[in-house]
């Protein structure tokens, strides 16, 4: 043998080999027989069956897409629903001529030719012999028109889909949110499971529980005929709806509360201070998601999208408002709470009083003379509170003003929750590099300046001063069930925080609470509810600058008007619901404007629960002069 | 290195023109099956098959100048070269199709899982031509129970279960006619066997979709369904004669997802029917028994492995590919040997190929 040797390595051959190859031999002639008689089977046996099916690719894939999960209220009353509705598909692949298959469809459904076209037009990439959905959800008329007339639509059919439906319309449409087609940049995520004309959630609840809420879509093989009509199906795999959820919310009082707030712009929300469950949510102006269940219309989006008003806002979440007085519960503890102020401390109240070269007015003109504590949350005295503001300066405040929510999210998982403002030094340092000037905290100590809140943080807050200071994850969904039901999960009060106040301080803080709605010189009386101990605090923010001639500017174009806020607890020794309501540019004050609309829902609310729901909302008319401007 | 006269009067011709045979009908088929589709063109994909056919031939005849067994010291070696490969696909890769498959080298794109089929083989071969002579027992098969195990599960990961499955289909291939004893199986693969049904049976409908999925994401269940419906429609609808070159009707609607790929054998029963089709699995068919032909009469146990690995490579894919085009099998993505389109299977194929020949070639030496 030539040339050098290989290394040394076995040249044992492993026993049996021939007998081995001998099997490999005779599997492999099985293997190749078992292929061939396939092979026989397909092209011979079944090949002219399968060669008439080639040449006018009968078999179509038809996708289910699973339906979403119905919403509904803590009573079971059904908030979100699904309605079967009928889509126009069509498949260009069916039909000879194009054009007159889409004439006689646009005379049939009496819509435009062009709207029509458009939609042929419209997607880019499709596998051939896939149904284009040119019109989603047509009536009742249109489906009986396609029917009669199937023969001059060859490739035209109709698709039963199911729908998303919301029973009551605009009812709490922010909270619940909405759905609509899933948008390319969704789809590249890659996460779920969604295809092109999908409808997802965009909004909302829908959006925020989209992945509990989508079902798992399923699909039917079927055969159809040369004009693109189904002949049986082949094979199917069965869709999933998606999961139910039951919210903490209340219908029949978000009912109450969208009615009492009725058409003005503003947003309530009502909290079980025991827990954090969100009872109701209000942001108005509103829009009926029912528009985008079937697929909005262009100028539909337009008009919500430019309203100068913003309705597809969620105020309760979004919106940041100063909250004016309504802070003072804020400023008040922390005076407490840092000894500045006692239950008999007493300023006196001339009207105003002049700090640096600038005059800051109460907003009583004459004054309230000597003013104690209890009485200077009771009618609300600026001079009060400007002078604990010097007394404490804006650290404190800011700090007591967390411990009970504000500044902070509420973590209640909506989509673009804001957090609103509580100025401080550092913040004041940070944001304008700037030292902080001891006149602002004048203004912060009266909910003003650079002071924000949301609706919803200001409900947290007055639950969290109602249940002696704990701060709840405010939670609107109660339970989530598998559409089988076969799993349920329940969601648990979540606790944030403790705002650590000493008993004594809250005790103050209820009892003056009280008398802003109990005694006959509160500015918030007409929030009274008969056999009811109210609690509350009323707020007047201002949206033009201080110091400008509120009466005229509430007379003058309605962006300058001011906001009006109540925030209210009841009962007071048991307190088990909680509110924030803010009407936007009422013109009025909150005790004149928004007290009346908590009284309406807590009326409703406690008399439900004291008798049958059925029976109507006392109408607790407050007595009492009125004050033209009660703050 | 001095050359025999010997290779010449032994060389092999009937395997290469076998192999040949079958690449050409490929190249072909490649060139039917990217007609219809816009996005790269027909010449585009044609012309670069035929590079890589080119270049697979090259390495062909490269692989026959040496001794094979001077590849034994070095299997090791690539295996692991390759394995670094194959795990750097998630960092490194490029996206294909829904998962990380390929690394991109200049203008061209290596699928590293491919090269792994050789590798492994060359692997598992090096360490048998080292174990003590006589039956192998357990102990012989946990060394390339690891070595099949690393690889298989990285190409799972990116996800890519067919070649994965091929990874392990081979090895055990390799262990089972290379002389493990038979027994070592009967035990290994019974529970398993027994237990995957069963097992596979308690999981929910929904799970077992889940697990299908996760594993071969190019598998939405009804979307594969229905791709087999429509592989099968062209398959059949070839009849006896087909409908002749370029004609396919099926194939040119893009009804098939991975149609120069995958499914590439539906394109050609269509375009040449019942004919064609038994044409192509005679050269297959040849080409394995002529591998086990010179595996038999090879003079080591590194030839005899070598070769029956390859020929494990040759049969698994072909039989696999064709069963799922004509729906007797699961949809995985495995490409057909020689055919389907792809430059780094073609070019291992054809390595592997020159690899068989050359131990036919030496048998005589001692």
């Amino acid at each position: 043998m030539p040339g050098r040797h290989p290394p040394v390595i076995s040249r044992e051959i492993p026993p049996d080999l021939q007998i081995r190859i001998v099997v490999a031999v005779a599997v492999a002639y099985l293997a190749f027989s078992l292929v061939g008689v396939r092979l026989w089977y397909l092209q011979l046996e079944r090949g002219a069956e399968m060669r008439s099916l080639s040449e006018h690719n009968r078999i179509r894939l038809v996708r289910l897409p699973g339906s979403r999960g119905v919403v509904y209220d803590r009573h079971g009353d059904i908030l979100i629903d699904n309605r079967p509705s009928f889509d126009v598909v069509f498949v260009p692949e069916d039909t000879r001529d194009r054009r007159k298959t889409l004439q006689n469809l646009a005379h049939y459904l009496g819509d435009t030719e062009p709207s029509i076209h458009q939609a042929v037009r419209a997607p880019s990439k499709r596998p051939p012999y896939e149904g284009i959905v040119l019109r989603r959800d047509v009536d009742w008329e249109g489906v009986v028109a396609l029917e009669t007339h199937q023969l001059d639509l060859p490739g035209v059919s109709l698709q039963v889909v199911p729908r998303r439906f919301y029973p009551y319309g605009p009812l709490a449409a922010h909270l619940l949110g909405y759905v609509g087609e899933v948008n390319e940049g969704e789809l590249r995520d890659g996460v779920s499971s969604y295809r092109l004309g999908d409808l997802a959630g965009k909004a909302g609840l829908e959006k925020s529980w989209d992945n509990d809420l989508h079902g798992t879509a399923g699909g039917e093989e079927v055969e159809v005929d040369a004009l693109g009509r189904r002949v049986r199906v082949l094979q199917q795999v069965p869709d999933m709806p998606g999961n139910t959820l039951t919210l903490t919310l209340d219908r029949d009082l978000q009912e109450t509360a969208e009615n009492a707030l009725g058409t003005s712009d503003g947003a309530i929300v009502a909290l079980d201070p025991r827990n954090g469950e969100v009872l109701v949510m209000v942001s108005h102006p509103a829009y009926d998601a029912n528009i985008f269940a079937r697929g909005i219309r262009r100028d539909e989006w337009r008009a919500l999208v430019q309203d100068p008003k913003h309705p597809l806002n969620n105020r309760a979440v979004q919106g940041q408002f100063p909250p004016g007085s309504t802070f003072k519960i804020a400023v008040a503890a922390a005076a407490l709470e840092r000894g500045v102020a006692t239950p008999s401390t007493s300023v006196s109240c001339s009207g105003g009083i002049p700090f640096g070269n600038h005059f800051f007015r109460c907003w009583r003109k004459g004054g309230h003379g000597t003013v104690s504590f209890h009485t200077a949350i009771v009618q609300s005295c600026d001079v009060f509170f400007y002078t604990m503001g010097q007394r404490l300066g804006v650290d404190p405040i800011a700090e007591y003003a967390r411990r009970l929510g504000l500044g902070l999210p509420t973590g209640i998982g909506l989509e673009h929750e804001k957090t609103g403002t509580i100025p401080d030094t550092q913040w004041k340092r940070r944001r304008f590099d700037q030292p902080w000037f001891s006149g602002e905290t004048l203004s912060v100590a009266i909910g003003q300046g650079y002071v924000t809140a949301t609706p919803l943080q200001m409900a947290n807050f007055v639950a969290t001063v109602a249940n002696g200071g704990t701060r709840y994850r405010p939670r609107y969904l109660k339970r989530i069930d598998a559409p089988d039901g076969t799993n349920r999960t329940e969601t648990a009060p979540e606790i944030l925080g403790q705002a650590d106040l000493k008993a004594s301080t809250l005790a103050q803080l209820h009892s003056a609470m009280r008398d802003v709605v109990m005694n006959d010189s509160g500015t918030g009386k007409k929030a009274r509810v008969v056999g009811i101990e109210v609690a509350g605090k009323t707020g007047t923010s201002q949206v033009v600058t201080m110091g400008q001639d509120r009466e005229r500017s509430n007379k003058g174009a309605e962006a300058t008007r001011d906001h009006a806020w109540f925030i209210a607890f009841a009962p007071v020794e048991a307190p088990e619901i909680a509110i924030a309501c803010i009407v936007e540019h009422a013109g009025g004050g909150g005790g004149a404007i928004a007290a009346p609309i908590v009284q309406q829902i807590l009326a409703h609310y406690f008399s439900r629960s004291q008798g049958p729901p059925a029976a109507p909302p006392q109408q607790a008319a407050a007595p009492g002069r009125e004050t033209p401007h009660a703050f | 290195m001095r050359f025999d006269r010997r290779l010449i009067t032994h060389f092999e011709w009937l395997l290469p023109l076998l192999v040949l045979a079958v690449c050409v009908l490929g190249t072909m088929t490649v060139y039917s099956a990217t007609q219809a589709t816009g996005e790269h063109g027909p010449s585009t994909l044609t012309t670069r098959q035929g590079f890589w056919l080119g270049a697979g031939c090259l390495g062909m005849f490269a692989v026959l100048l040496f001794d094979y067994r001077r590849l034994e010291p070095v299997a090791l070696l690539v295996y692991l070269v390759v394995l670094v490969g194959v795990i750097a696909v998630p960092f490194i890769g490029r996206i294909g199709g829904g998962s990380r498959r390929w690394i991109p080298l200049g203008p061209l794109s290596l699928q590293p899982s491919e090269f792994m089929k050789l590798a492994l083989v060359l692997a598992l071969a090096g360490h048998f031509s080292r174990t003590r002579p006589g039956p192998l027992g357990l102990r012989e098969a946990i060394v390339p129970l690891v070595l099949m195990a690393i690889p298989a599960a990285a190409i799972l990961a990116q996800p890519d279960l067919g070649s994965a499955a091929i990874v392990g289909i081979v090895a055990f291939t390799m262990l089972l006619v290379g002389g493990v004893r038979l027994r070592w199986f009967a035990a290994l693969g019974a529970p398993v066997i027994v237990l995957a049904p069963i097992m596979w049976r308690h999981l929910k409908a929904y799970q077992q979709r889940r697990i299908l999925t996760f594993l071969n994401p190019d598998m939405d269940p009804l979307g594969a369904g229905y791709h087999v419906i429509q592989s099968k429609i062209a398959v059949g609808s070839g009849m006896l004669w087909g409908k002749g070159f370029l004609q396919g009707t099926q194939n040119h609607l893009n009804f098939l997802p991975e149609q120069h790929t995958d499914f590439i054998f539906s394109v050609f029963a269509e375009e040449w029917g019942f004919v064609g089709t038994m044409v192509l699995m005679t050269l297959y068919l040849a080409i394995i028994l002529r591998c086990l032909l010179i595996a038999s009469h090879a003079r080591d146990r590194f030839g005899v492995l070598l070769v029956l690995g390859m020929a494990g490579i040759i049969f698994w894919q072909a039989v696999i590919n064709v069963g799922m085009t004509t729906g007797l099998m699961p949809v995985v993505g495995i490409p057909l040997p020689f055919f389907s389109y792809g430059g780094s299977s073609l070019l291992c194929l054809l390595v592997g190929t020159g690899l068989a020949m050359n131990v036919s070639m030496r048998r005589y030496y001692f």
